[in-house]
């Protein structure tokens, strides 16, 4: 059973209270996939362009960084396997994310006011969580060409030179969507970094941004049948 | 190996200037291999051994007189054998000794992001310092000649060094050293380009092989191997040597525009994202509308 849905004795939904949106076992396994990421990042970073390859002496020197970034790499696929076994019924796109698309301007420049309701995740979150769900798997299948490269047959090079092209294209989307992942959590969702740390958002907070989730999880109004539907 | 007698004109994954570029006063070097004198005796390859010091390996038999079937980290030359049939239904024994070609553009170094892992020096020999490599195989998608091998054990890469020791001291490498007919040759890439040029028109002349040519691939800017063919409109029948190689287009956009490109999207992203949070700032939490209850 998906843990989604989480009401803590403490949740009972009254103004200043607090709202549970983040397991342990979430928050957790968001933070193992993000050490791996971070890992992968930094040493692929640093095979990535001889600008940066200073960044693989932060993490051991060239050789060392060779040795882990396909290990952990493949370690974050796991995790984030992991993360998808967690949340994938709480991903999929639904009515609501539809018309908040539609909206995405008023979210973009803070006009949060004129925003349609959102359940547990906003749209956003949900493309994130897919581009790098997707974004795994391509590096992975192109990982394990660059890592077993001389595996490949000459007559079949065509592979070597896909896997660099994947790989690459894969990796860039990914940082594009980490960099907004970042600095959405950290800096421009207040209260949103510590509930990934915590677990826990006021009730206030809950209203504001995912309304119909904290309307479910609080049971103050019942879900509007149709808006928190799925598919 | 580092050769310090020896100037280097290009490094392997380095940021800014390389200390050799722009003042090379050494002449290029080739090797000049001429297969219509090769009789596939080998001496070559254990030349090769020796001068390298690697211990000999097990040989496999796969029904021809080849060692084995490609050159591996620690068997950087090998005769490569093909009986190749003629349109009149003749045959004929190709031999081609196979190593690194020593590319005026090499694709490995192109294709390495460790810095000094490769050089080419000013003399056009182009060697991997297994000291600064870092093992990740990205040279093995950029030889255009299937050439760098990878070490297990040591996790590092291994192909043949031209004897840039022997070179940087004067002497020619181990290989030509070796070989009992005269098919090969060591000296200036114009001097060589010049006897390898005079034995084709000889072939063509005098031994009725029409289409006998000078293997010295442009497409990656002529190489410090060149090769004398008895049909050079052929080359793959030689063991597979590729007609046109240059390198993958794939890792020439790799480590070209796609860096540009990428380095500024990721740029871009965090001066985005960092201007957004300027002109937008953080997102506030709003107090229930209908009144029933404050802020926190
Ligand atoms: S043949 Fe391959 S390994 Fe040798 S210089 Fe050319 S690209 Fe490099
Ligand atoms: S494996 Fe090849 S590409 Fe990678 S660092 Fe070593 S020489 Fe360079």
């Amino acid at each position: 059973m998906s843990t989604h849905v989480v009401s803590s004795p403490r949740t009972t939904g009254q103004p200043g209270q607090r709202v549970l949106r983040y397991t342990l076992n979430e928050r957790i396994h968001h933070w193992v996939g993000f050490l791996f990421y971070l890992y992968c990042l930094i040493t692929g970073l640093a095979f990535w362009s001889p600008y940066m390859y200073w960044l693989a002496a932060l993490v051991g020197g060239g050789p060392t960084a060779r040795f882990w970034h396909p290990i952990l790499g493949v370690c974050f696929a796991v995790s984030m396997f992991w993360m998808y076994k967690m949340w994938d019924r709480d991903m999929q796109i639904t009515e609501a994310d539809r018309r908040w698309k539609a909206a995405i301007k008023n979210y973009v420049e803070n006009d949060d006011q004129n925003l349609p309701p959102e359940g547990r995740f906003n749209y956003g979150q949900k493309l994130f969580f897919w581009l790098m769900f997707y974004g795994i798997i391509f590096l992975l299948l192109s990982g394990i060409g660059l890592w077993f490269v001389e595996d490949i047959p000459w007559s079949l090079r065509w592979l070597r030179y896909l896997s660099v092209a994947v790989h690459v294209t894969a990796a860039l989307a990914t940082i594009g969507g980490f960099i907004i992942h970042v600095y959405m959590g950290t800096a421009m969702v207040r209260g949103g970094f510590t509930s990934i740390i915590r677990g826990e958002v006021t009730a206030d907070w809950a209203r504001t941004h995912h309304r119909l989730w904290y309307e479910e999880v609080t049971k103050r109004q019942p879900p509007p049948g149709e808006a928190g539907s799925r598919k | 190996m580092s050769q310090a007698t020896l100037a280097i004109k290009k490094i392997s994954g380095h940021p800014g200037p390389v200390p050799g570029a722009g003042v090379e006063r050494d002449y290029q070097v080739a090797k000049l291999i001429d297969t219509t004198t090769c009789i596939g005796c080998k001496a070559c390859e254990v030349a090769c051994l020796e001068w390298n010091g690697y211990p000999f390996t097990e040989t496999s038999f796969d029904n021809s007189y080849q060692t084995m079937p490609s050159t591996t980290w620690k068997y950087w030359n090998l005769i490569k054998f093909n009986e190749h049939e003629r349109e009149d239904g003749t045959l004929q024994l190709l031999m081609r000794k196979d190593q690194c070609m020593h590319c005026a553009d090499p694709g490995c170094l192109a294709a390495c992001p460790a810095d000094g892992a490769i050089v080419q020096y000013t003399n056009g020999i182009v060697d991997f310092q297994q000291q600064n490599c870092i093992g990740c195989g990205y040279c093995v998608s950029g030889c255009p000649f299937d050439i760098p091998k990878f070490n297990p054990e040591t996790k590092k890469m291994f192909k043949c060094t031209l004897c840039a020791d022997r070179v940087s001291v004067g002497l020619e490498p181990a290989c030509i050293k070796s070989c009992p007919t005269g098919c090969l040759h060591f000296g200036s890439k114009e001097d060589m380009s010049f006897m390898a040029e005079s034995r084709a028109k000889q072939l063509r002349e005098h031994f009725g092989f029409e289409k006998a040519g000078v293997y010295d691939p442009p497409g990656v800017g002529g190489t410090g191997v060149i090769y004398v063919l008895h049909d050079v409109t052929n080359p793959e029948a030689y063991g597979g040597l590729p007609k046109d190689p240059h390198i993958p287009w794939v890792v020439r956009f790799w480590k070209g525009p796609a860096k540009w490109i990428g380095n500024l999207a990721m740029l871009f992203g965090v001066i985005g994202v960092t201007l957004h949070y300027f002109r937008f700032g953080p997102k506030e939490v709003h107090p229930p509308k209908n009144g029933d209850g404050g802020k926190p």
